[in-house]
This record gives structure tokens, C-alpha cells and sequence, in this order.
């Protein structure tokens, strides 16, 4: 069944993975160890959570420019909630995630009924969110309160004497989320219909409206989670979180094996997209000589390679057919 | 066979868009068990019947009756639920889908862990094995399987909504002849199993193998329902083509005598393009007017698009007569002096935001290159020149191309063409949507551009005034060129025997 | 007045009138102009001296987006050739030699094209759509502009260097005057040759061009290099107006204040007419904008939020479902599929 075509993206991506995991260990004593690969994951838990979101976009046909200023707006508002107001967690927490769902929900209805392009619509949302942030407070508000801070000090030991973050558990759970719904329910299904072809979804009868709207809903709900994740991390609201996160995320998707031109994409494939954004990171760290500015390049490069490749791969089919 | 009662009734049907009535009451009936076809030429109003039925048109007035109730449907989905399915040419599935997954979607079967897979994979398989003798992998992505397949997969969704009436429209476009005969065969079992299916193709072999009745639609009006067994092929085309055949006479042939010691300019050998037209041989010579005769899909347009290089040939040759050099892309064409009207003008000729000035001068700017630019002031010079020439109107040279009318904006295209002094002319239905005085005039001017020395290639669904201008006609049918006529005494009656053929 | 209303730079004038104005009644002496050491200073002088980079940058856009493209590159085109052309006197014995300087801005300017030949390619010869094919030099570039300045902000004492975008000529900034040669230079090449109207030839719609004749590649090539240029133009005013290069905040989010520009300007984002002088106007409102919120005293981050809803105020009037929406929306409300086959209807 693995021999299918279909699944030859993901396993390049894989493949990809597993190589550069080599060279770290082959090259870095260290490296190889279980706890490097969890660290991974705990400094890019909101990176994933945030890129699950975004291939249901992108799988979708669109574009959303919008996550890394939710992002931050998410943590200003949870902050400032907390923090100057006194609201419990318990009430901000679900608050903020519903606000990202309703902004989402915003866009996507701008784009479907008024036929914007969803570049331009989700850049406006990237400017309105990162405005928002500064409406609320220019500096950054440190937060204290005794639920975030014990969260964010939790460690959840593994046999084997590694740790993972409370993050990487919500992350790994989206994840999971994000199979679920991406392969075994009719939303799923649809968002791939639509990213296959719009005209047809629209013949065969299929909710067009309903589908292009959700899947912004989805990454609003995402990009707002993972700025809760986000406030855990760091504990603080800042107007300069997340900046340019959302070009972080559309590159580990695009890595991951889905084509920007929608349609075909797998979560799974984005969750190594985004191990291979972190084992970059980790790479250059290791190698100590490098800057970290050497990992934008990379991902730059990487991205330029799959580009090119599914162009490649995507003219060839359509020579075949007539 | 047939049972009494019609299925489907549509009664008066008419629709109009901004500028255009489509259906001018039109009525429709289609009986189980039944293949109905549906024919008629370009602009006939077949497609937007079909579009009103499955819910992406509104109807302006008349009833549509499905199974004696009256029915409204507002959407695909509708229709869906309803019972009617469509199977477009293009077929509109999804190719990064599963075969099982585009028969099932947005019905998928699901319990408790999600959708169930391995029950849409079996149903999938047991529904194309048992109705469309089909045996496939179900699992594969759809865009693997060639158009045929493609085309029973969309069948096959059809049948499981349980359709009551089954649409298909222009399937055989794609489809080389083992592929058609299979379909055929799917076809005449689902008719037998009681299905009532509509069919619409311009493929008049394949209209009078499957078909036990016909309607013709000509001009948004309903022209008759006929058994096709009763329909000789003659009748059909001239029905179609709005000609009755006891008043056919010889028209005045304006056309150019004696043309045959002329030389050859251009010459087309086993020239073919894969699922456009077959291998065919045409020689043009100078100063002649070659028409093209033909239905609708006949392969016309395809042979003209070929002569400018707009397509890519896949054999054959296509030479200039001493120069050996083939044409390959547009801009070798207007080089070597060929310039293209095309039959689309709304989305292959104008460039609508731009002025009629620009228009006009934009192919001959174009082979003059960017740094050479043509003074503005000689610009308005030009368009003021042919406004006047081909009567364009509003002979306003600034004014928007898309704003014109249909006729008008085809008149700037023809300027475009006749300012780079072309020594071969393609036009593809000039004279589509414009009044009769400007035809006349564009016949006129197609005779005086012959009688200058320049050579035209002319396409046109309108067989008198391609009688008229033609001094050689090839006629086309289901793709392929079938006969040529030439020389005195060309007939409208033996030209559309050629093209009914049989 | 009908007339007036209807030609295409009312609205953006209007509004930058009235931004002005708005600054006038806020603080009476915002027009005044005072003569100082030979030099003009002036809220308006500042505006423009400002704005110039943004204005630069948003000339190019204007043509890759007549022929339906976008360049999301520019703002990491902008660090790179600052980067460049920093490190390169930095590296010399004379800072402040002639021939160093305009070594040093030549090579900036080269590679500057050089990124714009790059993004033309991808999207020419690659067929990539121009939103992706441009999002790769955004993400990498930044990288790469980093890499330049190793990560350092590299800083300068040339004077010769800091007339570029600090000096002034005849009384005013000189990066007015430079903004002004580039304005002519697009607009001569774009107006008194056919490039302009092969672009929006292109744009408008390219397959009836491309039977036309039209070299559709060599026209897009052609408006992503200039883009690619104007931006390390621009990228050369900012970092000598500081006499340093940031590799990590030069031109950041340029690209979408550029957009913007554009389309306040009144060209499409769909292609086809462009509007250089409209870009021109779009980009003053913008520096406009801010200095006015800056002088009213609100943040100047708030700035985003404004910038927001202009866009999408902007768009929405552009799309013509909206203004259907308007006008029409009972009639097909209830035949969602009508509008939307309708395109692909033959």
C-alpha cells in the first residue's frame, strides 16, 4: 500500500528527516540522543500546532497570512486579560480560542461571498491582528499568574529519563486531531475536494461556502491555540511575538509535501516539514560556528527544491492526460 | 421500450442573459429506458438547457415536470437529491481523489471512528464491476486513469445517487473509437435497465448509434423531437443548420475563378494533433480563399489554430511554400506574414481593458518589438483609418474594447490583423454575432483582400457564406476532412451531403 | 465634475488632501517650509525625503503587478543591497573614496537585478505562480542579507555614501531627486516605449497576447528585474540615510506597505492598467498616514490597524461581487452556482 504514488512526497520528506538526523549524529556527538529530538519538539510545539492548521488552508487552495500576528495577539490578549484584569484562565483561555475561530470565520467569509483573494484578505488580517496588539499595549506584559507558570514549568518524564512539555502534548493531540479530520470525516474530504478542483466541488453537489470558510475557522482556531501554547512558552504578551511565523509555517507545510496549488497534502507530512525546520535549527546551533540567520537560508533553499520539484512532477501528469 | 409516460417534461422553458436570450421556449421530454440525444450548433442553447436542469441556472419562465410533479431545483445539490446527474466533457470530478472516494463524496458512509474506508472501497468496487463492467483499483488516484475511465467513474457516481435521469454531456470528446464503443455499451445496459439518459454530442455517427430519439434546438428555439429512426441524416443537419432542403438554390458564387495555376503559399502535409483532428492534407495557394465547412466540433477551428501555430501539431508538416520552415508558435507565424482571427474573441482576441487604438495596433507593435514603438500620434492615425474602413462604432479610438458590441469588438480584431498586411489571413467565425449588413460588408472584404493577392483561410458554421467567398471548400466531419470541392458550380445541397455523410 | 470624479486619481488625491489637511487643522504650521544652512526642512520635505524608499519600491511593484504578479521579495531585496553596499566600503581603506562608493553601489544595484532576473525565471521559465516563486527569495533572502552583515548592523562614516539618501541638492533631499529619476525612467520606458503596453497587454490577458505576438516571457522578466532594482535603490537610500545596514530590519513588511501603495494608487491587483502616478499618490498617503499619527500622538503601531482596513476597503471596491452584492443581491441569491460557473460557461 506504501508503494502507492501518492505517498511518494511524504516519504521524500521522511527520507529528508532521517538524513539530517544521520548527519547530526554522525557529526555532533550528542546529537542522537532522545532529548534532543523532544527538545525539537518542545521549542516548535506552536510552530505545529499553527502549520496543522495551515495545510488545511493551503490543502484548501488558499493562503493564510494571518497566524504569526494571531499568534501574538493572542498571547496580548491572554496577558492582558490575566494579567491587568484579573480574568481566571479557565474563562480566558476558551475566550481567546473562540475569538481566533470568529476572526478566521471573518476572513473566510470575505473571501468566499466577495471573492477576494485570500492573500490580500489574510494580509489585511496579519495587519489588523499585530495593530491589535499594540492597541493593547505597546510593551510586553509579563505574566505571573500561578496556573501559566506552573504549565510552563511542568515536565512529563518518560521512561528513559527524557521530559516533554505540556505543550508538546497539546501540539502532538492536534496533530492527531488533524489526521482524524483531515481522513475521516466529510469536512476533511471536502477541504480536498476543493483544493482538487473548486469547479467540481461546486458540480458534485459538495458545501463550497461551508468548506472555504471552515478551513479559515480551523487555522484562526489554531493559530489562536498556538499562541495560547505560545503564552506558556514564553510567558508574556508582546506585540513582536510570532513575527514571521506564518512564513515558518507555509514553508514546513510546503516541505511536508503539500502543493501550494492544493489538493494534496497529508498532516503527517507537515509534522516532519516542521522536525525538519527544527533539526535545521538544531543543526546550525550544534555547529556553533554558523549564525542562526543561516537557518532562514536553508528553509529558503529546501523550500526552493520542493517547489521546484512539484512543479516538475506536476507537469509531467499533466502531459500524460490529454 | 418505451414507457407512455415521460419522465422528464420541460415545458416553455426560457432563459436570458444580460444581452442575450438562450432559450426561447423550449420543450423537452425524455422517457425511461430511452437514449435521448440533443443537438444543435453553437449558441443552439443545448448547454444552458442542460445548466437549468442541474440548478445552476435560474429559469425565467416555463415548468419543469420530473415524474409528473412539478419541480424547482436551485443547485448541483439539488438536482442531485432530486435524481438528475450530469456528466460533464470535462468531467468534473476531483483528480487528486480516489476512484472510490470521488463516487462517494459528500455521501460517505461513517460511524464511529469517522468515514469508513473499507466500506466505500468495496461498495466502489462492487458498483463498477456489477453496473459498468468495470474492474479497477479503486484506491488509485483518479488523474492515473485516462479520460474514459474517468468518464465511467463519473458514470458510476451517478448511479449511486440512484439517478433517475442521467446527463451526458459531450462525453465522447476525448475518447479514441475502442473507448467510445465501450461507453456505448455501458450505455445501451443502463437504457435497458430503464435508465433514462440525455445525451449531447455533435458526433452525428454516434448521435444515430445510440440514439432512439432527437431533439434539435436551433437559435434558443426548439426546432422538433423526432425518433431517430425516422430522421434520415440530411434532414437532421439541415434542421440544424436552419436550411430547408427544398428551398436550397445556387446562390451567386462571388468567389475567384481559375485559381489553380496559382502557386502554393502553404501547404499542410498529414499535419494531426492527438484528440483535435486527424491527419489531413491542405494546400493553399495564393490569393485563394479556402473555406472550412463543417458542424460545430468537426475539428475546424482546430485545423485553423494549427495554420497560426496556436497549437502544436503532434505529425505532418506544415510548410511555406520555399522556405521549408514550419509554423510553430504565434509569433513565427506573424513573422512569416500569417495573422489569426480567432473564434473566441472575448477570451482569445480582445484585450478588453485596453482602447480600440490599442487593439488595433497591438500586433504589429508586437512583431516591431518594445524600443520601436509606433507614435501615438500615428497610433490615432490608424485607428482613425480602419474605424472608418470597417465602419467600427462608436468610432472613438480611446474607447474600451469591452465595451463594444460583439460585432464591433470582432471589427477591431480584424483590424489588428489587416494593419500587419498579412499574406495569409485566418479568420474563425468573423462573422459570429453580427448584424447582417456587417457581414455582407466582411464577405465583401474578404473577396477584395482575395483579389489583392492576399490568401484566406475561412472558418464558418454559416454554409452560404462560406459558398460565397470560398473558391476551394474542404468539409470536416467528426474530425476529419472528408472531401474537398472546388472549381465552378460548388453546391449548397452537395456540401452538406459531405457533411452528414452516411 | 462628473468627469473629474470619474478619472482614476480623484479618490487617492482626496484623501491625501484631506490627510493633509487634517494635519493642517491639527497643527497649524504643518505646511511651513524654513530655509536653514542652505537647506529646506519642512514636514512635507520630510514626507517626501521619508517616503522615498517606499516610493521606490512600490514603482516596481506597480508593473510586476500589471502582469498579474506579485514580488513578496522586495522588502529582504532591500537589506540585501543596503548589506551589500555596506560591506563593501566597510571593506575599503578610504570610506569615503569615490571610486569605492560607486563600486559599492554598482555591485549593490547588480545584485539587486540579479534577484529580480531570479524571480522573473522561476516565474517565466518555471511556470511557478509569482506569489510562491517570490515567497522563497522573501524567506531566504532575509537569510542571505543577514549573512551579508554576519548578523553585525555594519556601520559607516562616508560622506560621500550618506549623500545618497542623506544629502541634499539644490536645497532639497537628494533621494527626492533620486525618486524622481526613477519616476521618469518608468515612466519614459513604460509610456514612450510599447513596454507599457505589453504589460498591460499581458495582464489584461495574456493567451490573447500571446496570439497576438506578444513575447509575454521576456515582458515578465523584464518587470520583475526593475522591481528587483527599484528595490536595491531603495535599499541604498535607507541604509546610507542611517550611514549603516540592519540586515534584520531593513524593509521589513515593505512589500505590503508596497501592495498598498499600488492599490490606493488604482491599479488591480488582478492585472492589466497600471497607474505609476497613482502609486505615487498611494505611497505619499501612506508616509502621510504616519506622520500624521505620529504627530497626533497615538502610537505609530497603531498605524497597522488603519493600514488594515484600508486595504480591505480598497479590495472590497475592487471586487465586483461585492459591488454586485450591492446592487443585486436578492436576484441570485438562491443559484449560488450561477455566478460561480458562469466563468467557466463557454
Amino acid at each position: 500500500m506504501f508503494l502507492n504514488r501518492k505517498y511518494f512526497p511524504i516519504l521524500v520528506t521522511m527520507a529528508l528527516f532521517a538524513l539530517m538526523m544521520a548527519m547530526g549524529a554522525f557529526r555532533y556527538t550528542g546529537f542522537f540522543s532522545l532529548q534532543v529530538l523532544f527538545n525539537l519538539l518542545i521549542d516548535n510545539a506552536f510552530l505545529l500546532v499553527v502549520a496543522v492548521g495551515m495545510t488545511f488552508v493551503i490543502v484548501s487552495g488558499g493562503i493564510d497570512l494571518s497566524v504569526g500576528s494571531m499568534i501574538a495577539l493572542t498571547t496580548m490578549m491572554s496577558a492582558s486579560l490575566v494579567q491587568q484584569h484579573g480574568v481566571p484562565p479557565l474563562v480566558v483561555i476558551p475566550l481567546v480560542l473562540l475569538f481566533g475561530c470568529a476572526f478566521g470565520w471573518a476572513m473566510g467569509a470575505i473571501i468566499h461571498y466577495f471573492k477576494v483573494q485570500p492573500f490580500i484578505v489574510t494580509l489585511a488580517g496579519m495587519f489588523l491582528a499585530r495593530g491589535l496588539c499594540y492597541v493593547i499595549s505597546l510593551g510586553t506584559i509579563t505574566i505571573d499568574h500561578p496556573a501559566y507558570t506552573s504549565i510552563a514549568m511542568a515536565k512529563i518524564s518518560l521512561p528513559g529519563g527524557s521530559f516533554l512539555s505540556v505543550n508538546v502534548v497539546i501540539a502532538l493531540v492536534v496533530v492527531l486531531a488533524g489526521i482524524f479530520v483531515a481522513h475521516y470525516t466529510r469536512f476533511g474530504r471536502n477541504v480536498y475536494a476543493l483544493g482538487g478542483s473548486e469547479q467540481s466541488t461546486l458540480l458534485m453537489g459538495l458545501p463550497v461556502g461551508r468548506t472555504k470558510i471552515g478551513v479559515y475557522v480551523v487555522s484562526g482556531f489554531c493559530s489562536s491555540l498556538a499562541g495560547v501554547i505560545y503564552t506558556f512558552y514564553m510567558l508574556s504578551g508582546y506585540g513582536l511575538h510570532a513575527i514571521g511565523t506564518e512564513l515558518d509555517a507555509i514553508a514546513a507545510v510546503v516541505i511536508g509535501g503539500t502543493l501550494l496549488t492544493g489538493g494534496v497534502g497529508y498532516i503527517t507530512g507537515t509534522f516532519f516539514g516542521v522536525l525538519i525546520y527544527g533539526v535545521i535549527q538544531t543543526l546550525i546551533s550544534f555547529e556553533g560556528t554558523l549564525s542562526s540567520w543561516w537557518t532562514r537560508i536553508a528553509i529558503g533553499v529546501l523550500l526552493f527544491v520542493f517547489i521546484v520539484l512539484q512543479r516538475a512532477l506536476s507537469a509531467r501528469r499533466s502531459t500524460v492526460k490529454l | 421500450m418505451t414507457n407512455a409516460q415521460p419522465i422528464l417534461q420541460m415545458n416553455g422553458i426560457r432563459k436570458s442573459f444580460p444581452g442575450v436570450r438562450a432559450l426561447k421556449g423550449v420543450d423537452f421530454r425524455l422517457f425511461p429506458g430511452e437514449v435521448h440525444a440533443l443537438m444543435g450548433e453553437n449558441g443552439a442553447g443545448k448547454s444552458t438547457l442542460i445548466k437549468t436542469l442541474t440548478g445552476v441556472y435560474a429559469v425565467d419562465e416555463g415548468s419543469v415536470l420530473l415524474e409528473g410533479r412539478p419541480i424547482r431545483v436551485h443547485s448541483p445539490q439539488e438536482a442531485q437529491a432530486a435524481g438528475i446527474s450530469t456528466v460533464y466533457q470535462e468531467v468534473n470530478l476531483c483528480p487528486n481523489l480516489s476512484v472510490a472516494e470521488n463516487i462517494f463524496i459528500g455521501r460517505e458512509p461513517r460511524g464511529f471512528g469517522g468515514i469508513r474506508w473499507k466500506e466505500i472501497n468495496r461498495k466502489a468496487e462492487e458498483l463498477l464491476s456489477e453496473r459498468l463492467n468495470l474492474r479497477i483499483d479503486v484506491q488509485r488516484m483518479l488523474n492515473t486513469y485516462p479520460v474514459a475511465i474517468q468518464q465511467l467513474v463519473a458514470i458510476a457516481r451517478a448511479l449511486s445517487v440512484s439517478a433517475k435521469v442521467l446527463i451526458l454531456d459531450e462525453p465522447t470528446s476525448s475518447l479514441d473509437s475502442n473507448e467510445v464503443n465501450q461507453l456505448f455499451a455501458i450505455i445501451r445496459k443502463l437504457k435497458g435497465e430503464g435508465m433514462a439518459i440525455l445525451f449531447v454530442t455533435h458526433f452525428l455517427d454516434q448521435v444515430y448509434e445510440v440514439s432512439d430519439r432527437i431533439t434539435i434546438l436551433r437559435n434558443g428555439e426548439f426546432v422538433g423531437e423526432y425518433k431517430a429512426a425516422e430522421l434520415p441524416r440530411i434532414e437532421l443537419v439541415s434542421r440544424m443548420i436552419g436550411k430547408e432542403l427544398d428551398v436550397l438554390e445556387e446562390l451567386p458564387r462571388e468567389a475567384e475563378e481559375g485559381l489553380i495555376d496559382r502557386k502554393v503559399w502553404i501547404e499542410a502535409a498529414g499535419l494531426g494533433r492527438q484528440g483535435a483532428i486527424d491527419p489531413f492534407d491542405l494546400a493553399i495557394r495564393e490569393g485563394e480563399v479556402v473555406g472550412l465547412a463543417g458542424l460545430l466540433g468537426s475539428g475546424r477551428t482546430e485545423i485553423a489554430r494549427l495554420f497560426f501555430g496556436a497549437d502544436r501539431a503532434d505529425r505532418g508538416t506544415l510548410k511555406l511554400a520555399g522556405e521549408g520552415g514550419g509554423v510553430r508558435s504565434p509569433r513565427e507565424a506573424i513573422a512569416r506574414g500569417i495573422g489569426f482571427c480567432p473564434e473566441n474573441r472575448k477570451t482569445e482576441g480582445i484585450i478588453d481593458d485596453l482602447s480600440v487604438r490599442e487593439n488595433i495596433v497591438l500586433a504589429m507593435q508586437a512583431s516591431r518589438g518594445w524600443l520601436r514603438a509606433i507614435s501615438r500620434k500615428r497610433q490615432a492615425e490608424i485607428a482613425e483609418e480602419y474605424i472608418r474602413a470597417l465602419n467600427i462604432n462608436p468610432p472613438n479610438p480611446e474607447h474600451l474594447v469591452k465595451n463594444l458590441s460583439g460585432g464591433n469588438q470582432q471589427k477591431v480584431i480584424l483590424a489588428r490583423w489587416l494593419l500587419t498586411e498579412p499574406k495569409l489571413l485566418i479568420l474563425d467565425e468573423p462573422t459570429r454575432g453580427i448584424d447582417v449588413g456587417a457581414k455582407a460588408e466582411i464577405q465583401k472584404l474578404v473577396l477584395a483582400l482575395s483579389r489583392k493577392g492576399m490568401s484566406v483561410l475561412f472558418v464558418s458554421s454559416e454554409l452560404e457564406e462560406v459558398l460565397r467567398v470560398s473558391g476551394r471548400i474542404a468539409v470536416l466531419r467528426d474530425r476529419r476532412v472528408v472531401k474537398e470541392f472546388e472549381g465552378q458550380g460548388i453546391g449548397q445541397q452537395q456540401v452538406m451531403q459531405a457533411i452528414a455523410g452516411g | 465634475m462628473n468627469r473629474m470624479m470619474k478619472h482614476h486619481l480623484f479618490w487617492p488625491l482626496s484623501v491625501l488632501g484631506a490627510l493633509l489637511l487634517f494635519n493642517l487643522v491639527y497643527s497649524p504650521d504643518f505646511f511651513s517650509i524654513k530655509m536653514q544652512g542652505g537647506q529646506l526642512y519642512g514636514n512635507l520635505i520630510d514626507i517626501l525625503n521619508f517616503g522615498a524608499p517606499l516610493i521606490l519600491v512600490a514603482i516596481g511593484m506597480t508593473l510586476v503587478i500589471a502582469t498579474k504578479g506579485i514580488d513578496l521579495s522586495v522588502g529582504s531585496v532591500v537589506a540585501i543591497a543596503g548589506a551589500m553596499s555596506c560591506l563593501t566600503i566597510s571593506k575599503g581603506a578610504d570610506q569615503n573614496s569615490l571610486g569605492l562608493v560607486l563600486g559599492a553601489v554598482g555591485l549593490a544595484l547588480v545584485l539587486s537585478l540579479a534577484t529580480g532576473l531570479w524571480n522573473g525565471l522561476l516565474v517565466c521559465g518555471f511556470g511557478i505562480q509569482p506569489i510562491i516563486a517570490t515567497l522563497i527569495l522573501m524567506v531566504a533572502g532575509r537569510g542571505i542579507a543577514q549573512l551579508i552583515t554576519d548578523g553585525q548592523i555594519i556601520t559607516l562614516s562616508s560622506d560621500r555614501y550618506k549623500f545618497i539618501g542623506a544629502g541634499s541638492l539644490a536645497a532639497l533631499p537628494f533621494s527626492i531627486f533620486v525618486v524622481a529619476a526613477v519616476f521618469a525612467a518608468a515612466a519614459l520606458l513604460t509610456r514612450r516605449t510599447a513596454l507599457g503596453l505589453f504589460i498591460e497587454s499581458v495582464g489584461t490577458n495574456p493567451e490573447a497576447s500571446r496570439l497576438a505576438g506578444v513575447r509575454s516571457n521576456v515582458v515578465v522578466l523584464v518587470v520583475y528585474m526593475f522591481c528587483g532594482l527599484c528595490a536595491g535603490i531603495a535599499g541604498l537610500l535607507l541604509s546610507s540615510n542611517v550611514s549603516s545596514a540592519d540586515g534584520n530590519n531593513a524593509g521589513l513588511w515593505y512589500e505590503l506597505d508596497a501592495i498598498l501603495a499600488v492599490v490606493i494608487g488604482g491599479t488591480s491587483l488582478n492585472g492589466g492598467r497600471f497607474y505609476l502616478t497613482g502609486t505615487l499618490v498611494g505611497a505619499l498617503i501612506i508616509q502621510t498616514l504616519s506622520t500624521t499619527i505620529y504627530s497626533v500622538g497615538i502610537a505609530p503601531e497603531i498605524t497597522l490597524v488603519v493600514k488594515a482596513f484600508v486595504v480591505l476597503a480598497v479590495c472590497l471596491i475592487q471586487s465586483e461581487s461585492f459591488r454586485q452584492a450591492i446592487a443585486q443581491r436578492w436576484r441570485t441569491r438562491r443559484y449560488p452556482g450561477e455566478k460561480e460557473v458562469a466563468r467557466h460557461v463557454s
